[in-house]
């Protein structure tokens, strides 16, 4: 974690020999997120050999420099999102599309579908036709990201180094593939572990 | 019928002369992925999964339509082949709209086990995010064309097997589509006997059985084995 808590003894973030992870959250539900805290007790040995360095389960603002993989959760939907992506690429050793919406796009990625200005008609449909009261558009500039025309998988937008599909992927899953990166190797997904949906 | 010897995978094989080498290779238990062939119904050649490399030949050659002749030196896997095989799938996977995670045939689908038997983590082109509709018109089946690979199954299932004639293909490209009787409604096309083989031959969640909800769609071929067996054996007999 960015700021040391000097009472705390383990893990001792910062150590040199840790893995620096991040976990991020885009365009997509939590789920994968939630499948990732379903690991259960094997977080105790993942929180052993890394250092959680940022995360929406952490509490870090800023995306730190030098760290050595981050799971990437959800589609690339907004202008935030876009920004904070290029940040993570260009500070990141290794990028992994975590779950469906980041490998696919996926559900996120449904309002494609409607072509030009589908960012305004679902937008519309949401906060006008479907408001029980109140109806109006969010718009609150430097708070509300403005939606991107297109929603794309993270790999059409930086280079991304391994992909772990599912929706979500099952804790078992995750940590077979966390286990192979903790132990230095490139991660291969095969058998009931290489599964979309 | 004349026997013809030939190779498959280093394997020697004898086949008759009439079959293809998908027919010559499942008898030798050498396995071809294959997406539009579906046993007992005529093939067409229509997805290129099942394309093998034949000694002397520059042009890789569909399994499924391709005939035995004698000496033929077939390789059914090699690195040329498992790149075309896997660009081949991720073209289909762009090309229309497949979100698995809300699909009636999510864990049940073809498309998705070839993908994975080829490693597909992850398509590698632009997906075109085109706009399809959905077809819930008659009171039994569905049609979702997002998910249709233009396998052609449904169409030859119904001609061939049925006889009823009520599916078509429309348009060229990425126009293309699967049609019911004169490009109407499914619901009022009068030719359809409502026998269901279209959705028992489907690979993917494109036909579905109304009423069936995300990975639902568990299909039920033995029916269409049994009429086959039939039609080609003359034994009325399900196993
Ligand atoms: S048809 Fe198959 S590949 Fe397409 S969305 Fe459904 S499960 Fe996925
Ligand atoms: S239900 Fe039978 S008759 Fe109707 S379209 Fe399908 S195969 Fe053809
Ligand atoms: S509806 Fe199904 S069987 Fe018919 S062409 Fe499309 S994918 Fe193939
Ligand atoms: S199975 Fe041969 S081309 Fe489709």
């Amino acid at each position: 974690m960015e700021t040391k808590d000097e009472t705390q003894t383990q893990p001792a973030p910062g150590q040199p020999g840790l893995l620096r992870l991040a976990t991020a959250w885009f365009g997509g539900c939590a789920g994968c997120h939630m499948s990732f805290l379903d690991m259960d007790e094997f977080l105790m040995d993942v929180a052993g050999k890394v250092d959680l360095v940022y995360s929406p389960i952490i509490d870090v603002k800023e995306y730190p420099e030098d760290v050595d993989v981050c799971l990437i959760e959800g589609a690339i939907c907004n202008e935030d999102n876009l920004e904070l992506i290029h940040k993570i690429r260009a500070r990141t050793k290794v990028l992994v599309s975590f779950g469906d919406c980041a490998v696919t796009a996926n559900v996120p990625a449904i309002r494609n579908q409607l072509g030009l200005g589908n960012a305004e008609s679902v937008l519309q449909r949401a906060y006008i036709e479907g408001a029980q009261s109140n109806p109006c558009l969010p718009r609150e500039p430097g708070i509300v990201p403005a939606l991107l025309p297109r929603v794309m998988p993270v790999h059409e937008v930086v280079h991304v180094n391994y992909f772990l599909p599912g929706c979500p992927p099952p804790a078992d899953r995750i940590k077979s593939f966390l286990v192979q990166v903790l132990e230095g190797k490139e991660p291969q997904l095969v058998g009931k572990d290489l599964k979309f949906g | 019928m004349a026997a013809k010897t030939l190779t498959i995978d280093g394997k020697q094989v004898s086949a008759d002369e009439s079959v293809t080498i998908l027919d010559a290779a499942t008898d030798a238990g050498i396995k071809i992925p294959t997406l539009c062939h579906l046993d007992g119904v005529y093939d067409v050649g229509a997805c290129r999964l099942c394309l093998v490399e034949v000694a002397g030949i520059s042009k890789l050659l569909p399994a499924c339509t391709t005939k035995v002749s004698e000496g033929m030196d077939i390789k059914t896997d090699s690195e040329r082949l498992r790149k075309y095989r896997r660009m081949t799938l991720e073209l289909l996977f762009a090309e229309r709209n497949h979100v698995c995670a809300v699909c009636v045939d999510n864990g049940h689908c073809e498309l998705q086990a070839l993908a994975y038997s080829q490693g597909m983590d992850h398509v590698r082109y632009d997906y075109c995010f085109p706009k399809w509709e959905v077809d819930n018109t008659h009171t039994l089946f569905g049609m979702d064309h997002n998910r249709c690979i233009l396998c052609t199954r449904c169409v030859r299932v119904c001609w061939h097997i049925e006889g009823a004639g009520t599916k078509n293909v429309s348009g060229r490209g990425g126009k293309a589509r699967i049609i019911t009787d004169l490009n109407q409604p499914w619901g009022t096309a009068d030719t359809c006997t409502k026998c269901g083989k279209c959705v028992m031959a489907c690979p993917t969640g494109a036909l579905f059985n109304k009423g069936s909800t995300v990975g639902e769609m568990e299909r039920d071929r033995t029916k269409l084995e049994f009429i086959v067996t039939a039609r080609e054996k003359k034994q009325w007999i399900a196993d």
